[in-house]
């Protein structure tokens, strides 16, 4: 459903961010891209919905052609693919449910979003969501009232408003404490599959990654240099990935008798609340 | 016990322990040398003004005389006092007013992070341009074209008020996260939808709070402007000093210090409520 060929991307600065990456999803799943600072990781991410302007190679999604549409038809595809980021970015004078809401732009009119008149479906779908990532009351509050994990939830609210089939992560838990990023990151891999999206998780820490996604690309200096589950991610794949370190403490020490990720959870539970 | 404590810190070989403080010049030949040039500068200076001491002497006792002359002041002719001051109340607000209007469309071409640079560079310049001529100097300028009367007031406050407020909101809109902007435009919003969803509540009260003190700059203006003959109580001061009716001037200049005390007084309370 999302295929990236030869996708590239050099800076004005002369910085080549991404050197011809290459990689195929094919049913909704959670993907996570790891890779040290400078790696590629946000202007990948950037580069599918076209924040930035990849100098050449294409994006596919559900068979359209991202990178080769106009700007109007660009618009209408971003309405696919929700968006989130590690500082929420929320309009912060306004409202968690005028930013929940922020999510339907792309569908309604101008006046609609002026006179902040949204279809009643809309509307309902927004509360609905706000209660379903544990906002229930905060509708009326303002976004800059709200503390980092409550606005990353109105992100994740906002994102998946727009009726997603491809969320783009970008760092969701960088600016959180442990506790809050494990329960973001688990929210946003279950809403993805609740809402069967395609979810692509740029993410610094390969504990979360391991723990939370079906499969990781591991990207250094704009190339993919591994993409595997997360058991195979080994030592040696983590040196190739971030260069030369003692990994030991690093890679998840795989409980046995793992099948599910709902066990797995349960598994790692211990570790969650150290305290 | 503390004395040992004191003394039992190491005395192994040390880096050099003198420290100093950052010269804005450090070259203290440079440092000097430009003092020195700098009252020299001084001393030529006072030297070529050719301060007239002889005119000081015999103007001082004509400074008291229409200091006495002044007392007390005249209110006799109140209606036309009135008149004068109203009439700058109204160019005060009318210019407001429409520099308001004005501001948003020149602010937005103002801001580097919405526009192309080209309209940017535009913006830009018009505002220097606008900038470089004093009111006084523009005020002159539409009494030659328009005549004399509040016409050429109201338009030189309004020029003035629009490069005021536009300058601002360009400023203010380019200090917003970039975030925010990129979270509206991934979900498809256009640019009309950014602006209505994300920059104006985020300017909005700045806006507001600018065009206030906006307001109250234009009250004390409008009296400055009418000495160039662009109407208002300026205009009525300046004729009272050509026909030495001191006593009248008086009486207007405490009118003057009045209007300019309520106008800063509403300012401060509306830009506080605004916060």
């Amino acid at each position: 459903m999302l295929t990236i060929t030869d996708l590239l991307k050099t800076y004005p600065t002369g910085t080549a961010a991404l050197k011809g990456v290459n990689f195929s999803i094919d049913e909704p799943q959670v993907v996570a891209i790891i890779g040290p600072s400078g790696s590629g990781k946000s202007t990948l991410i950037r580069c599918i919905n076209r924040l930035i302007e990849p100098t050449s190679g294409k994006v596919e999604l559900e068979g359209t052609n991202i990178t080769a549409l106009s700007h109007r038809q660009l618009r209408k595809a971003r309405r696919r693919m929700g968006m989130i980021f590690q500082e929420y970015n929320l309009v912060e004078r306004l409202t968690v449910m005028e930013n929940a809401l922020s999510g339907r732009l792309g569908y309604v009119s101008f006046w609609q979003a002026f006179r902040r008149k949204f279809p009643p479906e809309d509307v309902a779908k927004a509360f609905q969501l706000l209660d379903r990532v544990g906002l229930e009351g905060y509708h009326n509050t303002r976004a800059d009232a709200l503390s980092g994990g409550e606005r990353q939830r109105v992100g994740i609210a906002r994102a998946l408003m727009q009726n997603p089939a491809l969320l783009l992560v970008d760092e969701p838990t960088a600016s959180l404490d442990p506790k809050t990023s494990r329960q973001v990151m688990r929210l946003l891999v279950e809403l993805s599959k609740e809402f069967g999206t395609l979810t692509l998780v740029n993410i610094h820490d390969v504990g979360l990654a391991q723990m939370f996604a079906d499969r990781i690309i591991g990207l250094r200096l704009g190339e993919v240099v591994f993409d595997g589950t997360a058991d195979q991610v080994t030592e040696q794949v983590l040196t190739d990935i971030y260069g030369e370190e003692d990994w030991s403490a690093t890679i998840r020490k795989i409980p046995e008798g793992e099948d599910e990720e709902d066990e797995d959870d349960k598994e790692i539970k211990p570790t969650i609340h150290p305290n | 016990m503390t004395a040992t404590h004191q003394n039992s810190a190491p005395e192994a070989p040390q880096a050099p322990r003198e420290w100093h403080t950052i010269k804005l010049i450090e070259n203290p030949t440079y440092r000097y040398g430009l003092i020195a040039l700098a009252m020299v500068y001084f001393a030529f200076a006072l030297s070529t003004l050719d301060v007239d001491w002889s005119r000081i002497y015999t103007g001082l006792p004509r400074a008291g005389d229409i200091f006495v002359r002044m007392v007390p002041p005249d209110f006799s002719r109140w209606s036309l006092l009135l008149r004068g001051i109203l009439e700058s109340v109204q160019i005060a607000l009318a210019a407001s007013f429409f520099g308001m209007i004005l501001a948003i469309p020149l602010g937005l071409c103002g801001a580097r992070n919405l526009v192309p640079r080209p309209i940017y560079l535009v913006a830009r310049t018009l505002f220097v341009l606008t900038r470089s001529f004093h009111e006084i100097i523009i005020a002159i300028f539409f009494v030659k074209i328009f005549g004399f009367g509040p016409l050429a007031g109201v338009l030189t406050l309004i020029v003035a008020s629009t490069n005021f407020i536009a300058k601002m909101l360009a400023e203010d809109i380019e200090n917003m996260p970039a975030g925010q902007l990129e979270a509206i435009r991934a979900t498809g919003a256009s640019f009309p939808k950014l602006l209505i969803y994300c920059i104006s509540p985020q300017a909005l009260p700045r806006y507001l709070g600018v065009s206030i003190y906006r307001l109250d700059a234009n009250i004390r203006h409008s009296t400055v402007v009418g000495i160039v003959g662009a109407g208002g109580i300026g205009q009525v001061l300046a004729a009272t000093f050509t026909r030495y009716d001191y006593d009248f001037s008086l009486a207007i200049l405490i009118c003057i210090v009045g209007l300019v005390f309520i106008g800063e007084f509403f300012s401060n309370w509306v830009r506080g409520r605004l916060r």
